[in-house]
């Protein structure tokens, strides 16, 4: 039989330390959904999703009952959908977002994602309709996310899509202004964005993606904290291979329960996404993690290469613990998402600038911050553009998910209740760069993308 | 199928009496089984098989969770492949 205190180490890591397996996500291709009529394109969407989700939710729950782990997200991702959307003849995809909130809810999921345009090098006149249709569609729906790809290593940056995206954050905002800007939460700018990430809000199931998948996010940042307390005052040689060790448990268990769900659904599996995604309850926090490496305040001086550790020993754990990875695999630094985040954002230890140094060596970006209100279009555009930069340069993906939150200013804190959590409002740099993002064109690919 | 049963509980007398009996009357079969008492805690194993039993993993499941309640038992039941590929390379 197995050991008596490796069995308590797994009920304690569930029990106490919040391990659990943040989604599974189902992926749906849609592109035999097309229509010319845009209501026939809706209809078809529904239905099909609605097919090939019947069962996800039992089949979930049936999992986290047998196997004793919560599962907290069942989610679906679909084609992006300016891609099926192209033949319709009209402007206003809202309809089609109406449709994915409709399935999505009748599938009894917590998010649909794929209301999704992918412009890194440009546009096509659907990219546009679709873009334009986003601050309505996210206003008026509750579970859509919506995502849009504006630069890929291999492509450059295209400026116009970020200044674009700029002006469609604002008006977002401003659409929903009476729940704090909340649709801004379910829209996220990428650079080098994934074709199979399970997390929301920049879910979409890509073009050599098959019909349908399965992919799997972990979690357990309070599993690694748990583990790093053990280690205390130990040099950076232990403190790797803890995380190590911990990720590899983590991954095993996301591993055994995208295989029951494959199985269970007949779907094949796809990968497990490594990220240790952290929730705003006390002991799941990303920032605690680093804090117990030895920084006062996450933040502070140090930050950058605490995360740069914690993010590559949770890969080289991870990895061999999983017949795929893929997706994201990093330590996510949503701000409003993680206890710690938000404590060190409050106690002044934590700026944009810093996080933006943070995204250099872990996934995913600028992610969940609230700032000032009257932040202009262009101010989101530039951050976007550096954010894009950092992800192009350095190869990796990055995403801009923030919310100018209307009527509030540096010193507020704006909820957004659930795992969204409470973000602090952040201070931006009000020197404008307006100029900068009028010229539009495109940034092109780094020398390094060469490399056939 | 076989499940890792474990008990937790300020130690007393008739723990693993109750726990065993309330498996028997559901025709779960007791494969193997420690028990040790860690800092005045009593700590139990079992791994089960509920193939023998009529009930569904469900039905155990609950029956198990309300006794826990009633007699202030900390009781969990888990498929046991989670454990064998959690702690085996």
């Amino acid at each position: 039989m197995l050991n008596i205190s490796d069995i308590m180490q797994t009920v304690n890591m569930i029990d106490h330390q919040h391990l659990d397996i943040r989604t599974i996500t189902l992926g749906i291709s849609l592109y035999d959904c097309a229509s010319s009529d845009v209501h026939k394109c809706a209809r078809k969407i529904r239905d099909k999703i609605c097919r090939k989700a019947e069962n996800l939710v039992k089949v979930g729950c049936e999992i986290e009952n047998e196997y004793g782990i919560p599962i907290v997200n069942k989610r679906i991702s679909v084609t992006p959908i300016a891609e099926i959307a192209a033949s319709c003849e009209s402007d206003d995809y809202s309809v089609i977002g109406h449709a994915l909130n409709d399935a999505a809810s009748e599938c009894g999921v917590n998010f649909i994602g794929g209301f999704s345009a992918l412009v890194h090098k440009g546009f096509t006149e659907s990219d546009k309709r679709l873009i334009a249709s986003i601050p309505r569609t996210l206003a008026e729906t509750e579970l859509v996310c919506s995502s849009v790809n504006v630069a890929t290593t291999k492509a450059g940056i295209n400026m116009d899509a970020v200044a674009m995206m700029g002006r469609v954050i604002k008006e977002t905002a401003n659409l929903t202004a009476d729940k704090n800007g909340l649709g801004c939460a379910k829209l996220v700018v990428f650079a080098n964005a994934v074709e199979d990430n399970p997390f929301m809000a920049g879910a979409f199931h890509g073009a050599g993606e098959p019909e349908c998948v399965i992919n799997v996010g972990v979690s357990g940042p309070g599993v690694v904290w748990r583990a790093l307390k053990d280690v205390k005052g130990e040099s950076f040689d232990v403190v790797a291979e803890t995380v190590k060790r911990t990720a590899f448990r983590i991954t095993r268990m996301g591993q055994v329960v995208a295989n029951a769900a494959s199985e269970r659904l007949g779907i094949p599996f796809g990968i497990v996404d490594l990220s240790l995604a952290p929730t705003p309850a006390k002991g799941d926090s990303v920032a605690r993690i680093l804090e117990e490496m030895g920084l006062k305040v996450c933040g502070t001086h140090g930050t950058t290469a605490a995360l740069a550790l914690l993010n590559d020993a949770v890969k080289k754990g991870g990895v061999m613990a999983s017949g795929h990875v893929g997706g994201l695999s990093g330590a996510f630094i949503p701000v409003s998402e993680d206890e710690g985040m938000i404590h060190a954002v409050k106690s002044g230890a934590l700026s944009i600038e810093k996080l933006e140094a943070m995204t250099c060596v872990c996934s995913v970006g600028l992610d969940m911050i609230a700032v000032p209100g009257d932040t202009s279009a262009e101010t989101i555009a530039a951050i976007i553009a550096d954010e894009s930069a950092i992800g192009v340069i350095n190869n990796k993906t990055t995403a801009v998910r923030v919310i100018p939150a209307p009527g509030k200013s540096v010193g507020d804190s704006v909820e957004f209740g659930g795992l969204l959590g409470n973000a602090p409002v952040m201070r931006v740099n009000n020197a404008g760069s307006d100029e900068f993002v009028a010229r539009g064109g495109r940034i092109p690919a780094p020398i390094h993308s060469l490399r056939n | 199928m076989k499940a890792v049963m474990t008990v937790t509980a300020q130690d007393r007398v008739g723990i693993i009496a109750g726990v065993c009996s309330l498996l028997a009357e559901m025709g779960v079969n007791i494969l193997d089984l420690s028990q040790t008492v860690m800092q005045g805690i009593f700590t139990m194993t079992l791994l089960v098989d509920t193939s023998t039993s009529s009930h569904t993993f469900d039905e155990i499941r609950t029956a198990l969770m309300t006794r826990g309640e009633k007699e202030s038992l900390n009781i969990h039941i888990q498929r046991a492949d989670i454990f064998e590929a959690m702690h085996r390379v």
